[in-house]
């Protein structure tokens, strides 16, 4: 099944990646060409096969409730693009009162 | 220096025939000459680097060694290390310096080596030639036209071309594998959940391990000595003793069994790469090894399903790009939304949107069951073969890569073309098995690997397989002379 720009426009919202209009065919295109690659695996019948979602079966380690790490938070805070004592800046989301 | 082992290193620090800062020293003027020609790294810092070699200097003169005291590595700049710039190769994190080191620095900074500078690679791993990197292409210091194979391309460049003594790398479907063939060296993909991935930044996590690449087997099973650890951060690392993997390197491999998978030596394989093989299969028949016929029938579907399962991974993984919390942010928006598109348009290459968007398409409502879970179904059955094989023979042979390296530019505009470089390798990650690529000869004048894969955990045969095969030939020891 072949991709639209329908579809780009769509995946582009979903993955909250831009993509100008210029490249929008050049996209659809080099994407229409990996979904045909992997189209190729439906000819495989899969019945009763159960889906392997990790290479080994293991299971998720417990470990007691200790405080292993100090807190670093301006540490990491310092990291971010822009940021106001224990708060991440970021443009208006709500409208003012 | 340039030839010498880290066995022959360690050596000579211990014998006092240089020191520490000697040797960081020697390498760092390697990187000087020879980094603008071939774009290895990304990042050096002679201050810091120097600083960890005098305090190793420190600990020598006192007698006191571990694994690598004093001795180089360079690290693939996908791994954190504290205070040093950590970018993945991407302009989404051209400003981030990490505030922690990964478990693979950590492990090397208490093996008592020196962190010699951070290596170039695709785009957040993803590619197969490092012409994503946003650091720009690395070249193949066997000839600078052509590419040193990716996403561990530096690493493989600079250890190649005697800037690094051996790098670490890592593999989600053949990025050690693949530059280790394409730039005449060994590098190994051990099984998943053997290192940490904790302070690795992700691509793909449930395919994503790390490993050496070095000129040897004997270097990478140091390496590996080095790197492999539980660690209760990785909730996928694997909790088993610590193996010795230099301890049987020299044992005997009479009467074992080596199977050749019908299906990857067909009328399809390079008819070059073809007799290199068959030179490598004689050299182990030499040995006293036996070659049996195996079928891995799934195996050719390896490439369509990890295109569905390792986007799909890194839709979700790199969801946390989105410029508020650290890395790159666009500057002009008008608000939150538009801040996420321009973000991400702006701070990802095309080939890791790409990536992202066909993750998001296999992941969306109505295309789930027909792409993600059918390609996890055709993975357990493509696992299902390799363990069926096991049952008949120790280690399978396979071609590393399709071909020698080929030319910049060449692929770069049909991404599937580069997709298929990874035809051999990829099985294995899907599996999570581990694998080798070794040297096995050169087609006009570039080199090629061989690719030994073994059963879960089989580390220590798979070294000692490739370390029988170095000691009757010498490819391994062919450096690229003539081109530097």
């Amino acid at each position: 099944m072949a991709l639209t720009d329908k579809d780009i426009k769509k995946l582009s919202h979903l993955a909250k990646i831009n993509i100008s209009s210029d490249d929008e065919m050049i996209v659809l295109k080099k994407l229409d060409g990996i979904i045909k690659l992997i189209d190729s695996m439906q000819k495989i019948d899969t019945t009763d096969v159960q889906p392997m979602s990790h290479a080994l079966d293991i299971y998720q380690t417990l470990r007691d409730d200790v405080v292993t790490e100090m807190n670093q938070k301006e540490k990491f805070l310092e990291l971010a693009p822009e940021f106001n004592e224990d708060y991440f800046i970021v443009p208006r989301v709500v409208d003012k009162l | 220096m340039k030839d010498l082992s880290l066995n022959e290193l360690k050596q000579g620090l211990k014998n006092k025939d240089f020191s520490s800062v000697e040797l960081t020293q020697y390498y760092l003027n390697q990187i000087k000459d020879l980094n603008s020609q071939i774009n290895a790294f990304i990042t050096i810092d002679e201050e810091k680097s120097i600083q960890q070699a005098q305090q190793a200097d420190q600990l020598i003169s006192k007698n006191h060694f571990s694994e690598l005291t004093g001795i180089p590595i360079a690290q693939k700049d996908i791994f954190c290390a504290s205070s040093w710039k950590t970018t993945c190769g991407s302009k989404m994190l051209d400003n981030f310096y990490a505030p922690y080191d990964s478990k693979v620095v950590d492990l090397f900074n208490k093996s008592g080596a020196i962190n010699l500078g951070k290596t170039n690679m695709d785009e957040f791993a993803m590619g197969s030639s490092n012409e994503t990197s946003y650091y720009g292409v690395v070249k193949n210091p066997w000839n600078l036209d052509f590419v040193p194979g990716g996403s561990s391309g530096g690493s493989a460049a600079a250890v190649t071309s005697g800037m690094a003594p051996a790098a670490t790398a890592t593999d989600t479907g053949g990025s050690i594998r693949q530059p280790a063939s394409l730039c005449n060296l060994t590098g190994l993909k051990p099984t998943y959940g053997l290192v940490s991935r904790f302070g690795m930044i992700a691509f793909a996590s449930s395919l994503d391990q790390a490993g050496p690449i070095a000129k040897t087997a004997e270097d990478c099973a140091l390496m590996l000595n080095v790197m492999a650890d539980f660690d209760e951060r990785d909730s996928t690392s694997i909790k088993r003793d610590k193996e010795n993997y230099t301890q049987s390197l020299t044992s005997s491999i009479q009467g074992k069994t080596i199977g050749v998978p019908k299906e990857f030596f067909n009328n399809e394989l390079n008819q070059d790469v073809k007799i290199i093989l068959e030179k490598v299969m004689q050299a182990y028949q030499s040995l006293g090894v036996n070659f049996k016929e195996i079928s891995l029938p799934n195996s050719q579907l390896s490439v369509p399903v990890y295109y569905v399962i390792a986007p799909a991974e890194a839709s979700s993984n790199l969801s946390r790009y989105d410029g508020v919390k650290f890395g790159y942010r666009a500057s002009n928006y008008k608000d939150l939304e538009e801040m996420y598109l321009k973000t991400r348009e702006e701070g990802f290459g095309d080939e890791v949107k790409r990536r992202i968007l066909v993750g998001t398409y296999v992941l969306s409502a109505g295309y789930y069951d027909a792409y993600y879970l059918k390609a996890q179904r055709i993975r357990r059955l493509i696992a299902d073969d390799f363990i069926k094989a096991f049952t008949q023979c120790d280690l399978i042979l396979a071609p590393s890569s399709p071909s020698t390296a080929f030319k910049i530019g060449d692929k770069t505009e049909d991404p599937v073309a580069m997709y298929m470089q990874d035809m051999f390798t990829i099985s294995t990650n899907l599996a999570g098995l581990p694998a080798i690529s070794a040297p096995a000869g050169f087609i006009n004048k570039m080199p090629i690997g061989f690719q030994l894969i073994g059963n879960y955990f089989d580390e220590a045969k798979i070294l000692n397989f490739t370390h029988q095969y170095q000691s009757i030939s010498d490819w391994h020891k062919h450096l690229p002379g003539g081109v530097l």
